[in-house]
Protein backbone atom coordinates (compact mmCIF):
# COMPACT_ATOMS: atom_id res chain seq x y z
CA UNK A 1 0.00 0.00 0.00
CA UNK A 2 1.07 3.29 -0.86
CA UNK A 3 0.44 6.79 0.54
CA UNK A 4 -0.44 10.17 -0.13
CA UNK A 5 -1.72 13.87 0.78
CA UNK A 6 -4.12 15.17 -1.47
CA UNK A 7 -5.84 18.96 -0.31
CA UNK A 8 -9.93 18.56 -0.25
CA UNK A 9 -9.83 20.79 -3.40
CA UNK A 10 -7.54 18.67 -5.51
CA UNK A 11 -9.85 15.87 -4.49
CA UNK A 12 -12.60 17.79 -5.52
CA UNK A 13 -11.01 18.33 -9.03
CA UNK A 14 -10.73 14.96 -8.95
CA UNK A 15 -14.26 13.87 -8.81
CA UNK A 16 -15.37 16.64 -10.93
CA UNK A 17 -12.85 15.57 -13.94
CA UNK A 18 -14.55 11.77 -12.98
CA UNK A 19 -17.99 13.12 -13.28
CA UNK A 20 -16.90 14.63 -17.00
CA UNK A 21 -16.38 11.21 -18.40
CA UNK A 22 -17.61 8.05 -15.63
CA UNK A 23 -20.94 7.46 -13.61
CA UNK A 24 -20.25 8.42 -9.97
CA UNK A 25 -21.93 7.04 -7.30
CA UNK A 26 -22.00 8.67 -3.53
CA UNK A 27 -24.16 9.11 -0.73
CA UNK A 28 -26.55 11.57 -1.34
CA UNK A 29 -29.00 13.39 1.13
CA UNK A 30 -32.60 12.13 0.22
CA UNK A 31 -34.47 12.35 3.21
CA UNK A 32 -35.10 13.16 7.07
CA UNK A 33 -36.33 10.97 9.26
CA UNK A 34 -39.28 12.58 11.78
CA UNK A 35 -36.67 12.68 14.24
CA UNK A 36 -35.18 15.33 12.19
CA UNK A 37 -31.83 13.34 11.21
CA UNK A 38 -30.74 13.41 7.09
CA UNK A 39 -31.05 9.91 5.44
CA UNK A 40 -28.26 9.22 2.59
CA UNK A 41 -28.11 6.77 -0.08
CA UNK A 42 -25.49 6.17 -2.64
CA UNK A 43 -26.78 7.43 -5.92
CA UNK A 44 -25.16 8.47 -8.99
CA UNK A 45 -24.27 12.40 -8.17
CA UNK A 46 -24.55 15.00 -11.04
CA UNK A 47 -22.26 17.32 -9.30
CA UNK A 48 -19.54 17.19 -6.27
CA UNK A 49 -21.82 19.27 -4.13
CA UNK A 50 -24.55 16.89 -3.96
CA UNK A 51 -21.74 14.09 -2.46
CA UNK A 52 -22.20 13.91 1.50
CA UNK A 53 -18.56 12.45 2.84
CA UNK A 54 -19.31 13.47 6.41
CA UNK A 55 -22.91 10.91 6.21
CA UNK A 56 -23.70 8.94 9.11
CA UNK A 57 -24.56 5.49 7.06
CA UNK A 58 -27.31 4.59 4.46
CA UNK A 59 -29.91 2.36 4.80
CA UNK A 60 -29.12 0.54 1.71
CA UNK A 61 -25.75 -1.25 1.31
CA UNK A 62 -23.68 -0.63 -1.26
CA UNK A 63 -24.24 -4.73 -2.29
CA UNK A 64 -27.41 -3.28 -4.30
CA UNK A 65 -24.74 -1.90 -7.12
CA UNK A 66 -22.63 -5.36 -7.18
CA UNK A 67 -25.71 -7.64 -6.31
CA UNK A 68 -29.21 -5.97 -7.37
CA UNK A 69 -32.43 -6.98 -5.87
CA UNK A 70 -34.08 -7.83 -9.48
CA UNK A 71 -31.83 -8.57 -12.70
CA UNK A 72 -31.97 -10.22 -15.74
CA UNK A 73 -29.63 -13.20 -16.04
CA UNK A 74 -30.59 -14.50 -19.47
CA UNK A 75 -33.44 -12.56 -21.71
CA UNK A 76 -34.36 -15.81 -24.44
CA UNK A 77 -36.50 -16.56 -27.49
CA UNK A 78 -38.37 -19.13 -29.65
CA UNK A 79 -36.82 -18.56 -32.76
CA UNK A 80 -38.62 -21.81 -35.15
CA UNK A 81 -37.32 -25.02 -33.40
CA UNK A 82 -34.59 -23.11 -31.95
CA UNK A 83 -33.66 -20.99 -29.66
CA UNK A 84 -31.44 -17.74 -28.60
CA UNK A 85 -30.67 -16.25 -25.76
CA UNK A 86 -28.42 -12.80 -24.82
CA UNK A 87 -26.76 -12.29 -21.28
CA UNK A 88 -25.75 -8.80 -20.48
CA UNK A 89 -22.64 -7.98 -18.25
CA UNK A 90 -21.79 -4.79 -16.42
CA UNK A 91 -18.84 -3.04 -19.62
CA UNK A 92 -18.81 0.28 -18.50
CA UNK A 93 -16.58 1.69 -15.43
CA UNK A 94 -17.62 3.28 -12.46
CA UNK A 95 -16.53 5.31 -9.47
CA UNK A 96 -18.05 4.50 -5.77
CA UNK A 97 -16.54 6.83 -3.93
CA UNK A 98 -17.15 7.63 0.13
CA UNK A 99 -17.85 3.08 1.37
CA UNK A 100 -17.15 2.78 4.60
CA UNK A 101 -15.03 0.26 5.46
CA UNK A 102 -17.90 -2.05 6.55
CA UNK A 103 -19.38 -1.93 3.19
CA UNK A 104 -15.34 -2.24 1.76
CA UNK A 105 -15.42 -5.22 3.81
CA UNK A 106 -18.92 -6.54 3.06
CA UNK A 107 -17.36 -6.86 -0.84
CA UNK A 108 -14.15 -8.78 0.47
CA UNK A 109 -16.55 -11.42 1.88
CA UNK A 110 -19.31 -11.35 -1.20
CA UNK A 111 -15.99 -11.97 -3.45
CA UNK A 112 -14.75 -14.92 -1.55
CA UNK A 113 -18.56 -15.87 -2.40
CA UNK A 114 -18.93 -14.50 -5.85
CA UNK A 115 -15.56 -15.50 -7.03
CA UNK A 116 -14.71 -18.81 -6.11
CA UNK A 117 -12.43 -21.36 -8.20
CA UNK A 118 -15.50 -22.74 -9.41
CA UNK A 119 -18.76 -21.13 -10.91
CA UNK A 120 -17.82 -17.82 -10.17
CA UNK A 121 -20.58 -15.43 -11.05
CA UNK A 122 -19.83 -13.27 -14.29
CA UNK A 123 -23.20 -11.05 -13.53
CA UNK A 124 -20.39 -9.99 -9.88
CA UNK A 125 -17.58 -9.98 -11.35
CA UNK A 126 -18.32 -7.48 -14.37
CA UNK A 127 -19.54 -5.15 -12.02
CA UNK A 128 -16.74 -5.81 -9.04
CA UNK A 129 -14.09 -5.12 -11.80
CA UNK A 130 -15.68 -1.81 -13.20
CA UNK A 131 -16.31 -0.50 -9.70
CA UNK A 132 -13.39 2.02 -9.12
CA UNK A 133 -13.90 2.37 -4.85
CA UNK A 134 -13.51 5.43 -2.78
CA UNK A 135 -13.42 4.59 0.53
CA UNK A 136 -13.46 7.08 3.86
CA UNK A 137 -12.84 7.23 7.69
CA UNK A 138 -15.70 8.31 9.83
CA UNK A 139 -16.56 8.18 13.62
CA UNK A 140 -18.64 5.75 14.71
CA UNK A 141 -22.00 5.44 13.50
CA UNK A 142 -25.41 5.08 15.16
CA UNK A 143 -25.62 1.66 16.25
CA UNK A 144 -22.44 0.19 14.19
CA UNK A 145 -21.03 -2.51 15.83
CA UNK A 146 -17.99 -3.12 13.74
CA UNK A 147 -15.13 -3.33 16.08
CA UNK A 148 -16.56 -5.96 17.70
CA UNK A 149 -16.03 -7.78 14.19
CA UNK A 150 -12.95 -5.75 13.57
CA UNK A 151 -14.37 -4.80 10.52
CA UNK A 152 -13.98 -0.82 11.64
CA UNK A 153 -10.89 -0.45 9.34
CA UNK A 154 -9.98 -2.05 6.22
CA UNK A 155 -7.09 -3.20 4.19
CA UNK A 156 -7.74 -4.08 0.86
CA UNK A 157 -11.34 -4.24 -1.50
CA UNK A 158 -10.54 -0.40 -2.50
CA UNK A 159 -8.76 1.80 -4.69
CA UNK A 160 -8.15 4.54 -2.97
CA UNK A 161 -9.13 5.09 0.96
CA UNK A 162 -8.90 8.72 2.72
CA UNK A 163 -8.76 9.79 5.96
CA UNK A 164 -10.13 13.53 7.07
CA UNK A 165 -7.35 15.40 8.23
CA UNK A 166 -8.78 18.50 8.09
CA UNK A 167 -7.85 20.49 5.05
CA UNK A 168 -6.65 17.40 3.07
CA UNK A 169 -7.27 13.72 3.16
CA UNK A 170 -4.35 10.80 4.25
CA UNK A 171 -5.06 8.93 0.60
CA UNK A 172 -4.38 5.33 1.21
CA UNK A 173 -3.75 3.70 -2.40
CA UNK A 174 -4.35 -0.31 -3.23
CA UNK A 175 -4.64 -0.43 -6.66
CA UNK A 176 -1.90 0.63 -10.01
CA UNK A 177 -5.39 2.28 -11.24
CA UNK A 178 -5.91 4.13 -7.85
CA UNK A 179 -2.29 5.49 -8.21
CA UNK A 180 -2.17 6.34 -11.59
CA UNK A 181 -6.23 8.33 -11.09
CA UNK A 182 -4.44 10.10 -7.90
CA UNK A 183 -2.12 11.88 -10.78
CA UNK A 184 -4.04 13.46 -12.79
CA UNK A 185 -4.06 16.20 -9.69
CA UNK A 186 -1.60 18.30 -7.49
CA UNK A 187 -0.45 15.26 -4.31
CA UNK A 188 2.31 15.07 -2.41
CA UNK A 189 4.35 12.68 -0.43
CA UNK A 190 3.25 12.25 3.50
CA UNK A 191 5.13 14.23 6.20
CA UNK A 192 6.15 13.04 9.81
CA UNK A 193 3.47 15.71 10.31
CA UNK A 194 0.59 14.24 8.65
CA UNK A 195 1.25 11.00 9.78
CA UNK A 196 1.15 12.36 13.46
CA UNK A 197 -1.88 13.93 12.56
CA UNK A 198 -3.87 10.77 10.83
CA UNK A 199 -2.86 8.24 13.77
CA UNK A 200 -4.57 11.31 16.26
CA UNK A 201 -7.88 11.26 14.31
CA UNK A 202 -7.59 7.53 14.26
CA UNK A 203 -7.10 7.51 17.96
CA UNK A 204 -10.05 9.74 18.58
CA UNK A 205 -12.49 7.62 16.01
CA UNK A 206 -11.25 3.93 18.03
CA UNK A 207 -12.13 6.05 21.16
CA UNK A 208 -15.42 6.35 20.31
CA UNK A 209 -16.74 3.26 20.31
CA UNK A 210 -18.44 1.65 23.44
CA UNK A 211 -16.39 -1.25 24.98
CA UNK A 212 -16.80 -4.13 22.12
CA UNK A 213 -18.52 -7.49 23.09
CA UNK A 214 -16.02 -10.66 22.40
CA UNK A 215 -17.80 -12.54 19.62
CA UNK A 216 -14.85 -14.98 18.90
CA UNK A 217 -17.25 -17.52 21.09
CA UNK A 218 -19.80 -17.49 19.06
CA UNK A 219 -19.26 -20.38 16.64
CA UNK A 220 -19.27 -22.51 19.58
CA UNK A 221 -21.93 -20.63 21.66
CA UNK A 222 -24.47 -21.16 18.62
CA UNK A 223 -23.85 -24.91 18.79
CA UNK A 224 -24.59 -24.89 22.35
CA UNK A 225 -27.21 -22.38 22.66
CA UNK A 226 -29.47 -24.55 19.52
CA UNK A 227 -32.52 -25.19 21.61
CA UNK A 228 -32.35 -21.85 23.86
CA UNK A 229 -35.08 -19.97 24.46
CA UNK A 230 -33.32 -16.84 22.73
CA UNK A 231 -35.50 -17.83 19.74
CA UNK A 232 -38.35 -18.22 20.94
CA UNK A 233 -38.56 -14.57 22.81
CA UNK A 234 -36.57 -12.80 19.56
CA UNK A 235 -38.48 -15.47 16.90
CA UNK A 236 -42.09 -14.08 18.15
CA UNK A 237 -41.39 -10.79 17.48
CA UNK A 238 -39.74 -11.14 13.55
CA UNK A 239 -42.68 -9.87 10.99
CA UNK A 240 -41.17 -12.05 8.03
CA UNK A 241 -40.27 -9.10 6.11
CA UNK A 242 -37.05 -10.09 4.73
CA UNK A 243 -36.05 -6.27 5.28
CA UNK A 244 -32.73 -7.25 7.57
CA UNK A 245 -31.27 -9.48 4.70
CA UNK A 246 -32.23 -6.94 1.92
CA UNK A 247 -30.53 -3.94 3.68
CA UNK A 248 -27.18 -6.41 5.09
CA UNK A 249 -24.68 -5.57 2.94
CA UNK A 250 -23.41 -9.60 2.90
CA UNK A 251 -26.53 -11.26 2.30
CA UNK A 252 -26.41 -13.09 -1.17
CA UNK A 253 -29.34 -15.71 -0.95
CA UNK A 254 -31.68 -15.32 -4.65
CA UNK A 255 -34.30 -17.04 -6.21
CA UNK A 256 -35.02 -17.20 -9.79
CA UNK A 257 -38.10 -17.09 -11.84
CA UNK A 258 -38.90 -17.20 -15.40
CA UNK A 259 -41.19 -13.97 -16.53
CA UNK A 260 -42.78 -15.42 -20.03
CA UNK A 261 -43.82 -12.99 -22.72
CA UNK A 262 -48.03 -13.08 -23.13
CA UNK A 263 -47.60 -14.65 -26.82
CA UNK A 264 -45.07 -17.44 -24.89
CA UNK A 265 -42.11 -17.18 -27.51
CA UNK A 266 -39.83 -14.33 -25.61
CA UNK A 267 -39.04 -14.34 -21.92
CA UNK A 268 -36.69 -13.47 -18.96
CA UNK A 269 -35.05 -15.23 -16.18
CA UNK A 270 -34.99 -13.01 -13.72
CA UNK A 271 -33.25 -13.19 -10.08
CA UNK A 272 -34.56 -11.40 -7.28
CA UNK A 273 -32.56 -11.74 -3.78
CA UNK A 274 -34.23 -13.26 -1.15
CA UNK A 275 -34.37 -13.71 2.30
CA UNK A 276 -33.83 -16.56 4.80
CA UNK A 277 -36.62 -15.64 7.33
CA UNK A 278 -39.37 -15.54 4.61
CA UNK A 279 -42.34 -17.94 4.90
CA UNK A 280 -41.35 -19.74 1.94
CA UNK A 281 -37.28 -19.73 1.69
CA UNK A 282 -36.92 -23.31 3.00
CA UNK A 283 -40.22 -24.72 1.14
CA UNK A 284 -39.91 -27.56 -1.02
CA UNK A 285 -41.62 -29.94 -3.32
CA UNK A 286 -45.17 -31.00 -1.87
CA UNK A 287 -45.69 -28.08 0.26
CA UNK A 288 -42.96 -29.16 3.37
CA UNK A 289 -40.98 -26.65 4.82
CA UNK A 290 -37.99 -27.38 6.86
CA UNK A 291 -38.79 -23.92 8.31
CA UNK A 292 -42.00 -22.80 9.18
CA UNK A 293 -41.57 -21.43 12.36
CA UNK A 294 -40.40 -17.96 12.76
CA UNK A 295 -38.01 -18.23 15.72
CA UNK A 296 -35.86 -21.05 12.81
CA UNK A 297 -35.80 -19.33 10.18
CA UNK A 298 -34.39 -16.11 12.36
CA UNK A 299 -32.25 -18.39 13.85
CA UNK A 300 -30.86 -19.73 11.14
CA UNK A 301 -29.95 -16.20 9.85
CA UNK A 302 -27.90 -15.64 13.06
CA UNK A 303 -26.35 -19.20 11.82
CA UNK A 304 -25.02 -18.33 8.67
CA UNK A 305 -23.89 -14.88 9.83
CA UNK A 306 -21.87 -15.70 12.38
CA UNK A 307 -21.66 -20.02 12.38
CA UNK A 308 -21.66 -21.41 9.08
CA UNK A 309 -19.89 -18.33 7.00
CA UNK A 310 -16.81 -19.22 9.76
CA UNK A 311 -16.59 -22.62 8.66
CA UNK A 312 -16.57 -21.93 5.05
CA UNK A 313 -14.21 -18.73 5.51
CA UNK A 314 -12.89 -18.83 8.89
CA UNK A 315 -14.38 -15.33 9.63
CA UNK A 316 -18.02 -14.47 10.33
CA UNK A 317 -20.36 -12.87 7.41
CA UNK A 318 -21.53 -10.13 9.30
CA UNK A 319 -19.42 -6.68 9.38
CA UNK A 320 -21.39 -4.72 11.92
CA UNK A 321 -22.69 -2.05 9.87
CA UNK A 322 -26.01 -2.38 12.00
CA UNK A 323 -28.27 -2.07 8.97
CA UNK A 324 -30.66 -4.99 9.73
CA UNK A 325 -31.14 -3.71 13.33
CA UNK A 326 -32.08 -0.27 12.69
CA UNK A 327 -34.22 -1.64 9.61
CA UNK A 328 -36.13 -4.03 11.94
CA UNK A 329 -39.77 -2.44 12.91
CA UNK A 330 -40.22 -4.93 15.59
CA UNK A 331 -36.12 -3.74 17.19
CA UNK A 332 -34.60 -7.17 16.66
CA UNK A 333 -30.86 -6.35 16.38
CA UNK A 334 -27.47 -8.30 16.79
CA UNK A 335 -25.91 -6.87 19.27
CA UNK A 336 -28.48 -7.46 22.22
CA UNK A 337 -29.11 -11.46 20.57
CA UNK A 338 -25.37 -11.73 21.09
CA UNK A 339 -24.94 -10.36 24.30
CA UNK A 340 -28.02 -12.89 25.37
CA UNK A 341 -26.15 -15.86 23.60
CA UNK A 342 -23.37 -14.37 25.99
CA UNK A 343 -25.32 -14.27 29.08
CA UNK A 344 -24.08 -10.32 29.07
CA UNK A 345 -25.26 -6.77 29.03
CA UNK A 346 -24.72 -4.69 25.70
CA UNK A 347 -22.14 -1.74 26.82
CA UNK A 348 -23.92 1.62 25.52
CA UNK B 1 -40.91 -24.19 -30.25
CA UNK B 2 -43.21 -23.96 -27.50
CA UNK B 3 -42.52 -22.73 -23.66
CA UNK B 4 -41.90 -26.02 -21.18
CA UNK B 5 -43.41 -28.25 -24.30
CA UNK B 6 -46.78 -26.79 -23.40
CA UNK B 7 -49.10 -26.37 -26.46
CA UNK B 8 -50.72 -23.17 -25.36
CA UNK B 9 -54.72 -23.33 -25.73
CA UNK B 10 -56.87 -20.39 -25.89
CA UNK B 11 -59.03 -20.64 -23.11
CA UNK B 12 -62.45 -18.56 -23.01
CA UNK B 13 -62.71 -15.89 -20.93
CA UNK B 14 -65.45 -13.66 -19.08
CA UNK B 15 -65.61 -10.69 -17.12
CA UNK B 16 -68.49 -10.67 -14.91
CA UNK B 17 -69.31 -7.01 -12.69
CA UNK B 18 -70.52 -7.59 -9.17
CA UNK B 19 -70.29 -5.11 -6.25
CA UNK B 20 -67.39 -2.57 -7.04
CA UNK B 21 -65.71 0.13 -8.84
CA UNK B 22 -65.12 -2.10 -12.04
CA UNK B 23 -61.65 -0.87 -11.83
CA UNK B 24 -60.39 -4.46 -11.88
CA UNK B 25 -61.78 -4.75 -15.34
CA UNK B 26 -60.60 -1.51 -16.51
CA UNK B 27 -56.77 -2.75 -15.42
CA UNK B 28 -57.03 -5.66 -17.82
CA UNK B 29 -57.85 -3.28 -20.35
CA UNK B 30 -54.73 -1.73 -19.43
CA UNK B 31 -50.65 -2.23 -19.60
CA UNK B 32 -50.94 -1.35 -23.69
CA UNK B 33 -47.47 -2.72 -24.16
CA UNK B 34 -48.98 -6.35 -23.75
CA UNK B 35 -52.52 -5.97 -24.30
CA UNK B 36 -52.74 -7.02 -27.93
CA UNK B 37 -50.57 -10.13 -26.91
CA UNK B 38 -53.24 -11.06 -24.10
CA UNK B 39 -56.11 -10.76 -25.93
CA UNK B 40 -54.87 -13.19 -28.57
CA UNK B 41 -53.68 -15.54 -25.52
CA UNK B 42 -57.58 -15.70 -24.64
CA UNK B 43 -60.83 -15.55 -26.59
CA UNK B 44 -62.99 -13.11 -24.30
CA UNK B 45 -66.54 -13.83 -24.80
CA UNK B 46 -67.88 -11.70 -22.03
CA UNK B 47 -66.32 -8.06 -21.61
CA UNK B 48 -68.57 -5.30 -21.19
CA UNK B 49 -65.97 -2.76 -20.52
CA UNK B 50 -64.22 -2.96 -23.87
CA UNK B 51 -67.59 -4.78 -25.95
CA UNK B 52 -71.06 -5.07 -25.64
CA UNK B 53 -70.84 -8.46 -28.01
CA UNK B 54 -72.00 -11.18 -25.62
CA UNK B 55 -70.84 -15.16 -26.71
CA UNK B 56 -72.21 -18.28 -25.40
CA UNK B 57 -69.82 -20.69 -22.81
CA UNK B 58 -66.72 -19.80 -21.33
CA UNK B 59 -63.89 -21.61 -19.24
CA UNK B 60 -62.72 -19.10 -16.63
CA UNK B 61 -65.08 -17.00 -15.12
CA UNK B 62 -62.96 -13.43 -13.82
CA UNK B 63 -65.12 -12.22 -11.31
CA UNK B 64 -65.07 -8.83 -9.69
CA UNK B 65 -67.03 -6.85 -6.91
CA UNK B 66 -68.15 -7.99 -3.88
CA UNK B 67 -71.82 -9.71 -3.56
CA UNK B 68 -74.84 -7.83 -1.46
CA UNK B 69 -78.05 -8.69 -3.10
CA UNK B 70 -80.32 -11.14 -3.86
CA UNK B 71 -80.07 -11.07 -7.06
CA UNK B 72 -76.06 -11.27 -7.60
CA UNK B 73 -75.72 -14.42 -4.90
CA UNK B 74 -78.54 -16.38 -8.18
CA UNK B 75 -76.37 -14.85 -11.32
CA UNK B 76 -72.91 -15.59 -9.26
CA UNK B 77 -74.52 -18.80 -8.91
CA UNK B 78 -75.59 -19.41 -12.49
CA UNK B 79 -71.84 -18.39 -13.18
CA UNK B 80 -70.31 -21.78 -10.95
CA UNK B 81 -72.37 -23.87 -12.55
CA UNK B 82 -70.94 -22.88 -15.78
CA UNK B 83 -67.92 -22.21 -15.65
CA UNK B 84 -64.49 -24.36 -14.86
CA UNK B 85 -62.60 -22.56 -13.58
CA UNK B 86 -63.83 -19.41 -11.47
CA UNK B 87 -61.44 -16.18 -10.39
CA UNK B 88 -61.98 -13.95 -7.74
CA UNK B 89 -60.83 -10.43 -9.51
CA UNK B 90 -59.95 -7.66 -6.94
CA UNK B 91 -59.87 -7.36 -3.39
CA UNK B 92 -64.14 -6.56 -3.08
CA UNK B 93 -64.27 -10.30 -4.92
CA UNK B 94 -61.55 -11.40 -2.45
CA UNK B 95 -62.70 -10.09 0.77
CA UNK B 96 -65.50 -7.81 0.39
CA UNK B 97 -63.44 -4.63 -0.11
CA UNK B 98 -64.64 -1.51 0.96
CA UNK B 99 -68.11 -2.58 0.88
CA UNK B 100 -67.80 -4.71 3.93
CA UNK B 101 -67.39 -1.47 6.02
CA UNK B 102 -71.13 -0.95 6.18
CA UNK B 103 -71.05 -5.15 7.88
CA UNK B 104 -70.63 -3.21 11.15
CA UNK B 105 -73.13 -0.62 10.77
CA UNK B 106 -76.58 -0.81 11.10
CA UNK B 107 -78.16 -1.22 7.55
CA UNK B 108 -81.24 0.67 8.14
CA UNK B 109 -79.43 3.93 8.80
CA UNK B 110 -76.68 2.95 5.82
CA UNK B 111 -79.69 2.30 3.39
CA UNK B 112 -80.86 6.38 4.60
CA UNK B 113 -77.72 7.31 4.38
CA UNK B 114 -76.84 6.10 0.64
CA UNK B 115 -80.48 6.03 -0.79
CA UNK B 116 -82.32 8.78 1.00
CA UNK B 117 -86.78 7.74 0.84
CA UNK B 118 -85.99 5.73 -1.97
CA UNK B 119 -84.94 2.29 0.20
CA UNK B 120 -83.53 -0.48 -1.95
CA UNK B 121 -82.41 -3.98 -1.01
CA UNK B 122 -79.42 -4.74 0.52
CA UNK B 123 -77.55 -7.61 2.16
CA UNK B 124 -75.01 -7.64 4.28
CA UNK B 125 -71.49 -7.78 1.72
CA UNK B 126 -70.01 -11.14 1.49
CA UNK B 127 -66.97 -11.67 -0.74
CA UNK B 128 -67.37 -14.14 -3.54
CA UNK B 129 -66.08 -17.24 -1.60
CA UNK B 130 -68.25 -16.74 1.22
CA UNK B 131 -71.12 -17.23 -1.67
CA UNK B 132 -69.98 -20.15 -3.81
CA UNK B 133 -66.15 -22.10 -4.23
CA UNK B 134 -63.42 -20.15 -6.06
CA UNK B 135 -60.96 -21.16 -7.58
CA UNK B 136 -58.17 -19.05 -7.10
CA UNK B 137 -58.13 -15.36 -5.63
CA UNK B 138 -56.53 -12.46 -7.51
CA UNK B 139 -56.40 -9.74 -4.65
CA UNK B 140 -55.56 -5.89 -5.47
CA UNK B 141 -57.62 -2.66 -5.71
CA UNK B 142 -57.13 -2.36 -8.22
CA UNK B 143 -55.76 -6.16 -9.11
CA UNK B 144 -51.77 -5.78 -11.04
CA UNK B 145 -52.34 -6.61 -14.76
CA UNK B 146 -48.55 -8.08 -14.99
CA UNK B 147 -49.62 -10.30 -12.19
CA UNK B 148 -52.96 -11.27 -13.95
CA UNK B 149 -51.22 -11.53 -16.97
CA UNK B 150 -48.42 -14.35 -15.41
CA UNK B 151 -51.70 -16.16 -13.96
CA UNK B 152 -53.57 -16.80 -16.87
CA UNK B 153 -50.54 -17.48 -18.39
CA UNK B 154 -49.98 -20.69 -15.64
CA UNK B 155 -54.20 -21.27 -16.25
CA UNK B 156 -53.27 -21.46 -19.77
CA UNK B 157 -50.31 -24.21 -19.05
CA UNK B 158 -51.78 -26.18 -16.15
CA UNK B 159 -49.47 -25.16 -13.63
CA UNK B 160 -49.94 -23.75 -10.17
CA UNK B 161 -49.56 -19.83 -9.30
CA UNK B 162 -47.49 -19.22 -6.35
CA UNK B 163 -48.09 -15.68 -5.00
CA UNK B 164 -45.19 -14.49 -3.26
CA UNK B 165 -45.03 -15.14 0.23
CA UNK B 166 -43.13 -12.06 1.91
CA UNK B 167 -45.20 -9.15 2.59
CA UNK B 168 -44.60 -5.67 1.41
CA UNK B 169 -42.00 -4.50 3.61
CA UNK B 170 -39.14 -6.69 1.05
CA UNK B 171 -40.03 -4.65 -2.18
CA UNK B 172 -39.41 -1.37 -0.77
CA UNK B 173 -36.13 -1.90 0.44
CA UNK B 174 -35.57 -3.87 -2.92
CA UNK B 175 -37.23 -0.44 -4.60
CA UNK B 176 -35.00 2.04 -2.31
CA UNK B 177 -38.36 3.59 -0.48
CA UNK B 178 -38.01 5.13 2.64
CA UNK B 179 -39.52 3.22 5.59
CA UNK B 180 -43.30 5.28 6.30
CA UNK B 181 -42.83 4.67 9.58
CA UNK B 182 -39.58 6.13 9.70
CA UNK B 183 -41.53 9.27 8.38
CA UNK B 184 -43.90 8.97 11.21
CA UNK B 185 -47.00 7.50 9.15
CA UNK B 186 -48.86 3.90 9.53
CA UNK B 187 -48.12 1.32 7.17
CA UNK B 188 -49.65 -2.17 6.60
CA UNK B 189 -47.16 -3.18 4.68
CA UNK B 190 -45.61 -5.68 7.33
CA UNK B 191 -48.89 -7.04 7.05
CA UNK B 192 -49.70 -7.13 3.24
CA UNK B 193 -48.96 -9.47 0.77
CA UNK B 194 -46.51 -7.84 -1.57
CA UNK B 195 -46.47 -8.15 -5.54
CA UNK B 196 -47.36 -5.24 -5.98
CA UNK B 197 -43.71 -3.91 -6.35
CA UNK B 198 -44.62 -1.29 -3.04
CA UNK B 199 -46.13 1.67 -5.44
CA UNK B 200 -48.45 3.02 -2.36
CA UNK B 201 -45.19 3.33 -0.12
CA UNK B 202 -43.22 4.81 -3.25
CA UNK B 203 -45.86 6.91 -3.65
CA UNK B 204 -45.92 8.59 -0.36
CA UNK B 205 -48.25 6.46 0.99
CA UNK B 206 -48.09 3.87 3.79
CA UNK B 207 -50.31 0.58 2.83
CA UNK B 208 -53.68 0.00 3.33
CA UNK B 209 -53.45 -3.56 3.05
CA UNK B 210 -55.67 -4.18 -0.19
CA UNK B 211 -53.91 -7.51 -1.05
CA UNK B 212 -54.72 -9.45 2.22
CA UNK B 213 -52.20 -10.93 4.38
CA UNK B 214 -48.45 -12.34 3.74
CA UNK B 215 -47.75 -15.86 4.29
CA UNK B 216 -46.91 -15.42 8.15
CA UNK B 217 -48.73 -12.09 9.00
CA UNK B 218 -47.51 -11.66 12.85
CA UNK B 219 -50.13 -9.71 13.88
CA UNK B 220 -49.61 -9.19 17.41
CA UNK B 221 -46.00 -7.98 16.65
CA UNK B 222 -48.15 -5.27 14.38
CA UNK B 223 -50.00 -4.24 17.32
CA UNK B 224 -47.62 -3.49 19.57
CA UNK B 225 -44.98 -1.25 16.59
CA UNK B 226 -48.01 0.60 15.79
CA UNK B 227 -49.13 1.26 19.26
CA UNK B 228 -45.39 2.12 20.26
CA UNK B 229 -45.21 4.53 17.26
CA UNK B 230 -47.85 6.19 18.72
CA UNK B 231 -51.29 5.44 16.77
CA UNK B 232 -54.85 4.85 18.48
CA UNK B 233 -56.24 1.88 18.66
CA UNK B 234 -59.07 3.23 16.00
CA UNK B 235 -56.59 4.34 13.73
CA UNK B 236 -55.25 0.60 13.56
CA UNK B 237 -58.30 -1.12 13.44
CA UNK B 238 -59.80 1.64 11.11
CA UNK B 239 -57.24 0.77 8.65
CA UNK B 240 -56.84 -2.88 8.99
CA UNK B 241 -60.83 -3.08 8.44
CA UNK B 242 -60.41 -1.10 5.29
CA UNK B 243 -60.06 -4.13 2.73
CA UNK B 244 -62.06 -6.46 4.73
CA UNK B 245 -58.84 -8.83 4.16
CA UNK B 246 -57.07 -8.72 7.38
CA UNK B 247 -57.14 -9.37 11.13
CA UNK B 248 -58.89 -6.85 13.83
CA UNK B 249 -56.77 -6.05 16.92
CA UNK B 250 -58.14 -8.37 19.75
Amino acid sequence: MLFRIVEKMAFRSLIQLLLETTQVIGPRKIAVTREGKPVHQYLPLSGFEELELGYDTTDIPAKSYFLPYEENLSTWSFIGNDWTQEITYRLQPRVLVGLHACDINALLKLDKVMTREFFPSPYYISRRKNSFIIGIDHEPCQGGFCHWLGTDSVNRGFDLFLTDLGDRYFVAIDSERGFTLLQQVAVRLVTENDTADYLTVRRRIASGFAPPLDVRQLPRLLDMEFDSEIWRRWGAKCLSCGSCAAVCPTCYCYGVSENVSMDFTRGAKVKQLYSCTLKDFAEVAGGHNFRSARETRLKYRYYHQHRGFVEQYDEPKCVGCGRCGRSCLAGINPQEIIGDLLATEVPS
Amino acid sequence: MNYLGIEPVRPRVALFSFTGCEGCQLQLANHEESLAEFLAAIRIVRFREISSSEQGEYDIALVEGAITRNDEVERLLAIRAQTKVLVALGSCACYGGVNRLKNSLDPAVMNREVYGDLSQESLPTRSVGEVVTVDLEIPGCPVSKPEVERIIQHLIWGIPYSFPAYPVCLECKQSFTLCRFQQGELCLGPLTRGGCRAICPAGGLGCWGCRGPAADPNYPEFFAIARQQGFSEREINERLTFFGGLEVTP
